[in-house]
C-alpha cells in the first residue's frame, strides 16, 4: 500500500494571524510550522504501517506552497514519511479551495496512491473542504472528520461523528480520508529523525510537470474572490478575574451570579 | 435566470432544521435576484411525495428527488451536478452540517465553481449573491464574490433560520441519476449511533459544560457536583473532544454536530471555545468560563471569564453555592 499525506505550512499558533490589506491575502511573515491537524494524518499513516494488517511500502508527504513550505515537509518526514513532494509554482499563488484541491489532486495523481490522508482543517484558512475537492478530481470515495479507521480486505472501516450521532462507513480503496484530531495522539519526532529529515528524498515539481492547467489555478483561475475584510460587530468584553486567592475568586463569582439571580 | 439550489438533509423521515433554514434563505435571496429556490433530496422510501411537497412551505418551488444512499456526500454531488447541468442554477446553498461541507466542496470540484464556507450572511448586490464569512477565529469578516456560472455557499450552523412562507406545496421532480463509480464505493454501515447515556440538556436553565481541561472522565464529577449544587433545572454538557474520547455521552454534546442550547447560565470549565462549540451555545443569556489559559478564545465571548485552574476553583465554587442555597 502506498499512502500520500497532504500537509500544509501555516503560521505558528503563537503568531497573530492577520490579513495583509495591500494583497488581501494572509500575512505569512513570522514563524511558520506544520499545520498541527496534519500531524494526526501522518500519525494515522504510521499506525497503518505499524498495525501490520497491510504492508505499507511508502508514505509520501505532499505539499503545495511557496519555497518556505519545505519546512513543513521536513517536519512531516521527521514524523515518519519516507519522502516528500513539493508542488511549488508562482502560477499557484492565490488559489482558492477549488483550485488548491485541483492542483493537489494533480500532484497526487502522479503518485497513484492507495490512500490519501489529510488533516481535518488548516489552522489558517479553516476551510475544512480540501479533502472533498481532491477526492472528486481523483475520482475516489472520500470521508472527512474520521476518528477511527481500520484497514481490511481493500477497504477502510471508518467512524466519525456526523449530524445525528456516530456513523460507521465502509470505504473501498483507493480513497481520500480527512482525519479528525481525536483519531490519535501524534508522536514526537526523535532527534535522530529531525536530523535525518533533510537527507530524505524531496522532489520539487512545477505546475506544468504534473499537468496542471494554468487557467484553473492561481488568483485568475479561482472562482471566488475574498475581500472587503472588516472587523465583526464586537460584543462588549466581559469581566475577567485572575485567580490568585481562590476563596476570593469564588466569592466574586458567587456575587456575580447572585446579581443576575442565577443562584 | 438566477435560481438557487439547496440541499435538504433528512433522517428517519424528518427534514433537518438547518436545511430548512437554507431553503428559507435560498427563497428570500433568490427572489431578490429574480429566481426561484429549489431543493434536492436524496434517499429512500421515506422521501414521500408529502414530505417533499412540504418544502414548499419554506419557499421551495421545486424539489428534485434522487433515490440513493443516505448520509453520504458523493451521491448527492452527482444528483446536484445533474440538476444544475439541466437547469442552470446560479447558486448552490447549504445549511451548515458536516454533509453540506462535503457536498458543497465536491460540487465545487465537479463544476469548477467558487465556494465559501462558514457563511453567516448572504445578500444580493447587482443581481448577484455575496456571502460573508468570519475568518481567523472570528476576528475578521471576509466577503466573497463569485466568478463563473455557479457560486457555492455553505452556511455556518444555525446561521439561516427556517421560516414558513405561504408558498403552498412544492412540485416534486424525480431525477434519474447514474451514480459516478467512486460515489458507490462508500457504504453506510451504521448511522446515527448514540454513544453513552440519553441525557437531556436542551431543557436545562443552567448548564455546566466540561471540556478536555477536565483531564479525565472521572473528573466530570466536578462538573456534576457543581450542577447538582445549582439544583433545580440544571445539567452537565460537553464538547466534541471529550465525547470522542468517550468521557461523556454524545447526547450531552453542544455544538456543530451536537445540540444547540440557550440556557440562562452556561458555565464552561476547561473548554477552549472553538468555533464549532461556540455556534451551539452563543445565544446563552449568561456565559461564564473557567480556563487556565488567559488567551483561550472562549474569553472573547464570555460575560465573566475566570483565569485559573478548574481543579482548585470548581470544588470551592460548589461548596459556596451549596452554602448560599442552604442559607
Ligand atoms: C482566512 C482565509 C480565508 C479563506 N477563505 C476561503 C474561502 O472562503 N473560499 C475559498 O475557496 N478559499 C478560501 N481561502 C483560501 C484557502 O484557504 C486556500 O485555498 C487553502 O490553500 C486551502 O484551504 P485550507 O488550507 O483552509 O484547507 P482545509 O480544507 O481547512 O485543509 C484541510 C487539509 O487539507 C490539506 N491541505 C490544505 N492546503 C494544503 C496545501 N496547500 N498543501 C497540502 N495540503 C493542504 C491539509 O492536510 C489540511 O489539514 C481562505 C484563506 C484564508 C487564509
Ligand atoms: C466539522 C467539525 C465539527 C465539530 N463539532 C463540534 C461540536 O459539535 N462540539 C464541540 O464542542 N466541538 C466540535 N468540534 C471540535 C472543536 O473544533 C474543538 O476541537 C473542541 O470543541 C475542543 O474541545 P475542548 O474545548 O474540550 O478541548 P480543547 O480545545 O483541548 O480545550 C481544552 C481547554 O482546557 C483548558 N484547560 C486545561 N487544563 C485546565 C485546567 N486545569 N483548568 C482550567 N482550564 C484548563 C485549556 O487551556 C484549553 O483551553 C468540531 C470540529 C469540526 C471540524
Amino acid at each position: 500500500m502506498k499512502i500520500c499525506v497532504l500537509v500544509k505550512e501555516v503560521p505558528d499558533a503563537a503568531v497573530e494571524k492577520r490579513i495583509d490589506s495591500s494583497t488581501g491575502r494572509l500575512d505569512r511573515a513570522g514563524e511558520k510550522n506544520l499545520n498541527p491537524y496534519d500531524t494526526h494524518a501522518i500519525e494515522a499513516a504510521m499506525q497503518i504501517r505499524e498495525g501490520g494488517a497491510v504492508e505499507v511500502e511508502e508514505i509520501v508527504a505532499v505539499t503545495m506552497g511557496p519555497e518556505s513550505a519545505v519546512r513543513a515537509l521536513h517536519k512531516a518526514v521527521s514524523l515518519g514519511a519516507d519522502r516528500s513532494v513539493h508542488l511549488s509554482d508562482d502560477a499557484l499563488a492565490g488559489s482558492d479551495v477549488a483550485a488548491t484541491g485541483y492542483a493537489l489532486a494533480k500532484a497526487v495523481e502522479k503518485e497513484s496512491p492507495d490512500l490519501v490522508l489529510l488533516g481535518q482543517q488548516s489552522d489558517d484558512g479553516e476551510c475544512y473542504t480540501i479533502g472533498a475537492v481532491v477526492a472528486d478530481h481523483l475520482r475516489m470515495p472520500s470521508l472527512t472528520q474520521v476518528i477511527k479507521m481500520d484497514v481490511a480486505d481493500g477497504a477502510l472501516r471508518c467512524e466519525r461523528q456526523a449530524e445525528y450521532g456516530y456513523d460507521t462507513v465502509q470505504v473501498r480503496l483507493p480513497a481520500v480520508i480527512s482525519v479528525g484530531d481525536a483519531i490519535n495522539e501524534p508522536r514526537y519526532p526523535s532527534l535522530k529523525a529531525i536530523m535525518g529529515a533533510r537527507k530524505k528524498p524531496l522532489e520539487k515539481v512545477a505546475a506544468g510537470e504534473v499537468g496542471i492547467d494554468a487557467g484553473l489555478v492561481g488568483e485568475d483561475g479561482s472562482r471566488v474572490q475574498c475581500g472587503d475584510f472588516h472587523a465583526p460587530e464586537a460584543k462588549p468584553p466581559g469581566r475577567i478575574i485572575e485567580d490568585e486567592d481562590t476563596n476570593e475568586t469564588v466569592e466574586q463569582i458567587v456575587a456575580w451570579l447572585e446579581e443576575r439571580k442565577l443562584i | 435566470m438566477a435560481d438557487v439550489l439547496t440541499y435538504v438533509l433528512h433522517y428517519e423521515g424528518e427534514l433537518n432544521k438547518n436545511s430548512l433554514g437554507a431553503v428559507s434563505e435560498g427563497a428570500a435571496r433568490a427572489s431578490e435576484i429574480g429566481g426561484e429556490c429549489h431543493a434536492v433530496v436524496v434517499g429512500g422510501e421515506d422521501l414521500s411525495d408529502h414530505l417533499c411537497q412540504s418544502l414548499g412551505a419554506y419557499g421551495a418551488r421545486k424539489v428534485f428527488r434522487g433515490r440513493g444512499p443516505e448520509g453520504l456526500a458523493q451521491p448527492v454531488v452527482d444528483v446536484m451536478a445533474k440538476v444544475i447541468d439541466e437547469h442552470g442554477h446560479a447558486y448552490a446553498l447549504f445549511g451548515g452540517g458536516l454533509l453540506g461541507f462535503e457536498i458543497g466542496a465536491g460540487l465545487a470540484a465537479r463544476k469548477h465553481a467558487g465556494v465559501t464556507m462558514e457563511v453567516i450572511s448572504v445578500r444580493a448586490e447587482d443581481g448577484k449573491l455575496v456571502a460573508e464569512r468570519p475568518i481567523l477565529q472570528d476576528s475578521q469578516i471576509s466577503v466573497s464574490r463569485y466568478k463563473g456560472d455557479l457560486g457555492i455557499i455553505i452556511g455556518r450552523i444555525n446561521a439561516f433560520e427556517a421560516r414558513t412562507v405561504d408558498g403552498g406545496s412544492a412540485e416534486v421532480v424525480d431525477v434519474d441519476v447514474e451514480y459516478s463509480p467512486w460515489s458507490t464505493q462508500a457504504e453506510m454501515v451504521e448511522r446515527g449511533e448514540q454513544r453513552g447515556a440519553d441525557v437531556d440538556i436542551e431543557g436545562a436553565d443552567i448548564l455546566v459544560a466540561g471540556g478536555r481541561g477536565l483531564g479525565t472522565a472521572e473528573n466530570f464529577k466536578l462538573a456534576e457536583d457543581l450542577a447538582a449544587a445549582f439544583g433545580g433545572n440544571s445539567a452537565v454538557a460537553a464538547t466534541r473532544a471529550v465525547v470522542d474520547a468517550g468521557w461523556y455521552p454524545y447526547a450531552a454534546q453542544i455544538g456543530q454536530t451536537g445540540k444547540t442550547v440557550a440556557p440562562k447560565l452556561y458555565l464552561a470549565a476547561g473548554i477552549s471555545g472553538a468555533i464549532q462549540h461556540k455556534v451551539g451555545m452563543q445565544s446563552s443569556e449568561n456565559i461564564v468560563a473557567i480556563n487556565k489559559d488567559a488567551g483561550a478564545p472562549i474569553f472573547e465571548f464570555s460575560d465573566l471569564g475566570v483565569v485559573g485552574d478548574l481543579n482548585k476553583i470548581l470544588p470551592k465554587l460548589t461548596e459556596a453555592i451549596k452554602a448560599k442555597k442552604g442559607s
